[in-house]
């Protein structure tokens, strides 16, 4: 190949290899400004007390400190001058909400369309459409919606309560104190971190809203099982349960893993609904990371603690995506062997 | 049988309300005591879907402005002055219905079609070209949608809190960062970046680039290339092939991120919340909120359930167009929410 090339051939052969590099200049302009600029930003006043004083004048400020990890180690010791801050009690919470609400959503999501399955079942249609309503409501207005339903003197679900109390004799009116009572229901129930009753009233708001998309996700799964195999099973002698549990659920795993990863990666982040909630109260048990983080810009204002927080919040993020992705690829593994 | 015909439906939505998936034979009946409890079983789940929707309906259509004192679940009376009084005088704040519609709209479509104009021809290159760097460029694209937008905004409110034109007096304008005004005097500030519509937009758009790129690049990678191959052949270079062929073919998955965008745009707080202080540029999510919990002190709820219904509505819409490409992405892990 070592056959002299002419000038103009070399010319096109440099304009293809910097044409790949001339698709991704506008992205990588735009980026460069507004995503890789921030974030190296982001890194370095992590390591700064960055406060409102220095808003102005930023890095160039004058009494601008580097206090190197001083930020991480106070927010990892739960030194922060903040009430009920404490980094691994929200990192449990964090974890347990999202796990709690996939291990609800999907079980009941997978019935529920096994349910509507069921042939000469009256009126399917009507509850299909009605039941997939909530997959279409944004969730930021559910939140809202819910934070009403749940307020103490005149939320719905006190009167809901009220009027069953009033069927058993009961006459005083029902006054739970869902989104401020602090002491748990059930002590304990979630060693290093307190369930709150707020805390139960987020996940039945989030299972009305998470339920019906798994359903949907389910139900396109079970059109794909082939039908011979009951037939097959119900020749063979099996009953109903014995062919949920060895046709319907082992086939129906490929589709709800990855729909069950991408519901926990979703709660895990849920800043709208909690922050419209419960605002992270009573006395931040309710709190997740983004949740907190973003108290910590907007309301306390401490940018270098903040900054040193969404570091923090992208490593934790990082794993839970490599966690996530193992599971999504085992289960690729399991579908193609 | 019809029945059959409409199974093979398009949607899964639509597949979800009409198939018939029981897997098992036809011609067997549902023995009528199970029949029953299923009925049951359904009713019930319809009732606690509808729940909170028939809830704040009803509460939209009430003309009372005192607080719900007991539990109403169906229209009394179907009275439009709650509606009124939203689109006439949302908030407290001096600020109308047009201009939070507009604002809600202009940073939701905005944001929506510049991130698109940017990450298409990135998404091709990434698609298509064959380069060194590619690996690495693709993971600094993708790594920021690990990060959760709170954690991009602490920088993005310093940096774009920096951008200020002042007016020093004696008609000198200054443009911060490129020039100050003279003696370190601040000056009259008439615009600040971070404190506008415009500032909002730049900051969504970080957050909202690398999904589009990464949505478009899965689409992308679904064309087969045979048709560009034969387009070179027939003498096209690689930009003819992309505006000629590979553009056109794109148009609907172009509109399918824009809408995913959309959806996700129209309930954005995150950063509207902690970027904007005028009541002027107030968007519609920002003011539902305001009309909930601590902050709704004033506010009737029937207004607030005319607000939420009000919010509700355009992603509503919007997700029943599209819910093929919404459920079907959602499950192969190809759309963030």
């Amino acid at each position: 190949m070592a056959i002299a090339k002419t000038p103009a051939k070399r010319r096109t052969q440099i304009r293809r290899a910097a044409l790949p590099y001339l698709y991704l200049l506008p992205a990588f302009l735009v980026m460069g400004v507004i995503t890789f600029y921030p974030l190296v930003y982001q890194f370095i006043i992590s390591f700064t007390n960055f406060d409102t004083t220095h808003l102005l004048l930023g890095l160039k400020s004058p009494d601008l400190k580097i206090i190197g990890f001083k930020n991480y180690v106070d927010i990892f010791t739960a030194s922060l001058p903040v009430e009920n801050f404490n980094f691994f009690r929200v990192l449990i919470f964090n974890f347990w909400w999202a796990i709690s609400n996939v291990a609800l959503h999907v079980p009941t999501g997978v019935l529920i369309a096994a349910m509507l399955n069921t042939e000469g079942l009256w009126m399917k249609r009507i509850y299909r459409a009605v039941y997939i309503l909530p997959v279409v409501v944004p969730p930021l207005v559910v939140a809202t919606v819910w934070r009403n339903i749940f307020d103490e003197q005149y939320g719905a679900m006190n009167q809901l309560l009220t009027f069953f109390a009033s069927l058993i004799g009961q006459t005083d009116p029902v006054t739970i104190r869902w989104m401020n009572e602090y002491p748990p229901p059930i002590p304990g129930f979630l060693p290093g971190a307190p369930l709150t009753l707020a805390y139960y009233a987020m996940m039945i708001a989030n299972f009305w809203l998470g339920w019906p998309f798994m359903s949907v996700v389910a139900t396109g799964a079970l059109q794909s099982i082939p039908r011979d195999l009951y037939e097959a099973a119900s020749i063979d002698g099996a009953t109903g349960g014995q062919q949920f549990w060895n046709i319907t659920v082992p086939l129906l795993r490929p589709a709800m893993i990855p729909a069950a990863v991408y519901g926990f990666t979703l709660s895990f982040n849920l800043f709208n609904f909690v922050f419209f909630m419960t605002g992270g109260g009573p006395a931040r048990s309710t709190e997740l990371l983004v949740t907190f983080a973003y108290n910590l810009v907007r309301n306390l204002r401490w940018y270098g603690v903040a900054a040193a927080f969404a570091v923090i919040i992208f490593f934790v993020a990082l794993i839970v995506f490599l966690i996530t992705n193992r599971i999504t690829r085992a289960t690729q593994n399991y579908l193609e062997a | 049988m019809t029945t059959a015909q409409t199974v093979k439906a398009k949607t899964p939505i639509l597949r979800f309300l009409t198939m018939n998936t029981s897997g098992q034979t036809s011609g067997r009946s549902l023995p009528l005591w199970r029949q029953l409890l299923l009925q049951l079983l359904c009713i019930f789940i319809l009732v606690t879907v509808m729940f909170p929707i028939m809830y704040i309906v009803t509460l939209s259509f009430s003309s009372q402005t005192s607080r719900p004192s007991s539990l109403d679940l169906f229209p009394k009376e179907i009275s439009f002055v709650a509606y009124r009084q939203v689109l006439d005088r949302p908030t407290g704040n001096p600020v109308t219905f047009i201009e939070l519609l507009s604002n809600s709209f202009k940073l939701s479509v905005g944001v929506g079609l510049v991130a698109l104009f940017i990450a298409v021809t990135a998404a091709y290159a990434f698609s298509r070209f064959k380069f060194k760097a590619r690996e690495v460029l693709m993971i600094m694209v993708f790594i920021p949608l690990l990060m959760p937008a709170v954690g991009l905004a602490t920088p993005l409110y310093l940096l774009l809190n920096n951008v200020r034109i002042s007016d020093c007096g004696g008609g000198v304008i200054s443009i911060l960062p490129f020039s100050a005004c003279a003696d370190g005097a601040r000056g009259l500030l008439l615009f600040n970046l971070r404190d506008s519509l415009l500032g909002v937009g730049i900051a969504m758009t970080a957050t909202a680039l690398p999904f589009a790129v990464w949505n478009l690049k899965g689409y992308l990678d679904t064309i087969p290339k045979e048709l560009e191959e034969a387009a070179a052949i027939d003498g096209a270079d690689a930009n003819q092939t992309f505006w000629k062929i590979v553009l056109p073919l794109a148009v609907p998955q172009l509109a399918v991120t824009f809408f995913l965008g959309f959806i996700g745009h129209w309930q954005e707080f995150v950063l509207t919340w902690l970027f904007l202080s005028q009541p002027k540029d107030y968007t519609l999510a920002m003011t539902l909120y305001n009309m909930t919990g601590q902050y709704a002190n004033s506010i009737p709820w029937n207004r607030f359930a005319a607000m939420a219904v009000i919010v509700a509505l355009p992603v509503a819409i919007v997700y029943i167009g599209l819910q093929k490409q919404i459920v079907g992405g959602l499950t192969t892990g190809s759309v963030k929410g």
